[in-house]
């Protein structure tokens, strides 16, 4: 009963207007936990798998991690914005996200190692968020934070993109990451990346 | 197609300009990022003044990001903050709206009133 409840009032909050219009904002939300999870290193990865019919999106980072208690109950918006301001509602509300789109969120936590959020969407069901714009969200991300590692890895089973800031600060040569025409560059550098390998393959994507 | 010889005539530029602005930062331009900054559209905005600020070649502002404050109805928020500490607080952002600060705050000091905290308490 109280998970009939709990969705209720999932539901309810999204219908209220807090709802991420496409998985880009979703992505901004969980690099945040993980910025507050004092990670040094973010990985995202973006897999779009046209046999199977399944985008995935993994953000993999290197924080304080949770212990058992606290992940499960990371999916509880009650429990989660009364004890602990870390993860909030922006895990409940990819959950939501994903599972309208005939897809699932998995978390795997270790205390101290860091903590894995996998979102999975089905590519051709009509609920499924699109994905928005990838390349602003990890140039803003970069500009607020210099000192974190991050990396984007961007599949569609046959081609690749990959993007690291510490693949770019060894041309940067000293030039600061936040540098404005060093992240402009990068937004661009990205969204090439993104049309390359999503282009055709996500219909929101010009091919 | 961006490539990696751009980033190098980018850095080159960048060099020959460290020298003037090191360690001169006159303004920061802080956009509250959390859940219901994002959901209302903090990410737009935070884009806006970047693009702003490049278009105009401003290199001594920087734009950075914040959590939530507990003023979630007024989101997108963002605090424009001077060298000397000096605050302002600007509410219901919106990336037309950050193209306005840029040029009336940030270029020519003047504070957008209108689209301040107080203005908006005051309604």
């Amino acid at each position: 009963m109280l998970n009939e409840f709990f969705l209720l009032i999932r539901d309810l909050v999204c219908q209220w207007g807090l709802i991420m219009r496409d998985i880009s904002l979703h992505l901004m939300d969980i690099m945040q936990n993980s910025i507050r999870a004092q990670a040094t290193e973010i990985n995202v990865m973006l897999i779009a798998d046209r046999e199977k019919d399944e985008l995935t999106v993994e953000i993999r980072d290197n924080g304080i991690g949770m212990d058992e208690s606290l992940l499960n109950q990371v999916r509880d918006p009650f429990v989660t914005t009364r004890t602990t301001r870390k993860v909030g509602l922006g895990i409940p509300m990819l959950e939501a996200s994903a599972e309208r789109a005939g897809g699932k969120l998995d978390i795997k936590s270790q205390k101290s190692k860091g903590t894995t959020v996998v979102a999975t969407f089905k590519i051709s069901h009509i609920d499924r968020l699109p994905l928005g714009n990838i390349a602003e969200t990890i140039m803003n991300i970069i500009a607020a934070n210099k000192e974190i590692d991050i990396s984007l890895h961007l599949s569609n089973k046959q081609e690749e993109f990959n993007f690291s800031i510490s693949e770019i600060k060894k041309y940067l040569d000293g030039v600061p990451i936040d540098n404005i025409d060093v992240l402009i560059w990068i937004k661009d550098y990205i969204n090439d990346g993104v049309k390359t390998i999503f282009g055709g393959v996500l219909n929101e994507v010009p091919g | 197609m961006k490539s990696l010889a751009e980033l190098e005539a980018i850095r080159k530029k960048a060099q020959e300009q460290i020298s003037v602005r090191e360690g001169n930062e006159r303004m920061r331009i802080v956009v509250g990022m959390a859940t219901c900054g994002i959901a209302a559209g903090a990410r737009p905005v935070m884009n806006a003044f970047l693009e702003e600020l490049k278009k105009r070649n401003i290199n001594d502002v920087k734009v950075t990001m914040t959590g939530c404050i507990g003023a979630c109805r007024l989101e997108p928020i963002v605090d424009v903050i001077d060298s000397n500490g000096k605050k302002v607080t600007y509410v219901k952002m919106t990336p037309e709206k950050a193209a306005r600060v840029v040029a009336e705050h940030i270029v020519n000091g003047r504070v957008c009133v209108d689209y301040t905290i107080g203005a908006e308490e005051n309604k």
